[in-house]
């Protein structure tokens, strides 16, 4: 068992898995890569790499979809 | 057909080098459900359909997205950067739209005032500087302001997209002297974003010679917002059409349509 970590997602902290990267966050969090755009420290992960992305205790990451507007 | 209703059928109306079927843009903000929402949209007749970029809600990932109710392929999502107060956030904003994988526009938005949802032109110009050398097509928000205008289609924006009046107000085209002479002296596209509240609105802002409009609540806070969508529809028509045809000079003072000749004595 790996140990945990505390990273803000969408401005709420969340424990997570201390070796887990980005495509891991999503699917922890039941999302589909295709469907979601992610943002970690502010700058914008591409989807291909998602799965090498490696998060880090203590990062800020952004979710980010479409929703209705004008 | 004569050329000018041939000119009005055939218009596809040309945006940062892509052909579009309509001159009528419009939200999907603000609608009771996802599926008026969408036969609005149908009787609209729209093919640009503007979105924003927000958080997800982890609480709520189950609930399916707007990308659920609209097709990409049969809809060209313009994603906005709505909400954004500062150059800085709209260039972030923009640049998780593109992201999001569905093209390189944007309806470029930063707000200066909270009340009147005012644009602040001076973050409006530096945003549009920035993501046009991004490579963004850049429809650009802002006041009915020509100099203003001119320095965004300076900035290399795609379309300039002057208000008819705030955001979500409801009050019609305002100021058509300012449209007229803004569409006059760009070359880039106009396209009136805002204040446009029901189909007569939309066909005197379109009779300006003005190259489309952008709508929202309009469609979304009418009793039927699918009526008020084909209404548009046909406004927008009628006005693009009203324009090429050209319409009569005014006068103040009467002149009769039928013979004065020829009278019984």
């Amino acid at each position: 068992m790996n140990e945990e970590m505390t990273v803000i997602v969408n401005g709420e902290e969340r424990q997570i898995d201390g070796t887990a990267t980005a495509l891991d966050l999503l699917h922890s969090l039941g999302l589909d890569p295709r469907t979601v755009v992610v943002e970690v420290n502010r700058s914008i992960v591409r989807r291909p790499a998602l799965a090498d992305t490696e998060l880090n205790a203590g990062d800020h990451i952004e979710l980010v979809h479409f929703v209705g507007g004008g | 057909m004569t050329t000018t209703a041939a000119a009005a059928a055939g218009a596809a109306l040309t945006l940062g080098g892509r052909d579009f079927r309509s001159r009528l843009m419009v939200g999907t903000g603000k609608y009771s459900d996802n599926a008026t929402m969408v036969e609005a949209i149908d009787a609209s007749g729209a093919e640009i359909v503007t979105v924003a970029v927000r958080r997800i809600d982890l609480d709520r990932t189950k609930e399916e997205g707007i990308l659920f109710h609209l097709d990409p392929k049969r809809f060209f999502l313009l994603a906005n950067t709505a909400g954004c107060y500062t150059a800085e956030d709209a260039i972030r904003y923009a640049r998780l739209a593109r992201e999001a994988g569905f093209n390189e526009f944007i309806k470029l938005e930063v707000i200066g005032d909270q009340e009147t949802l005012l644009p602040d032109v001076e973050g409006l110009l530096e945003s549009a500087r920035v993501l046009v050398k991004e490579g963004f097509q850049v429809m650009a928000y802002t006041n009915d302001d020509l100099v203003t205008a001119l320095r965004l289609q300076d900035a290399g924006c795609a379309a300039v997209m002057p208000l008819a009046s705030p955001i979500g107000s409801g009050l019609g085209l305002i100021n058509p002297f300012n449209i007229r002479i803004i569409k006059r002296r760009l070359s880039v596209p106009v396209v009136v974003d805002a204040g446009v509240g029901t189909a007569s609105d939309a066909c005197v802002t379109m009779e300006q010679g003005v190259d489309g409009i952008l709508m929202n609540t309009a469609l979304a806070a009418a009793d039927d917002p699918v009526a008020m969508g084909k209404a548009m529809r046909m406004a927008v028509e009628a006005g693009r059409l009203a324009f090429l045809a050209g319409r009569m000079a005014k006068r103040e003072i009467a002149m009769p349509s039928s013979p004065t000749s020829s009278m019984l004595e």
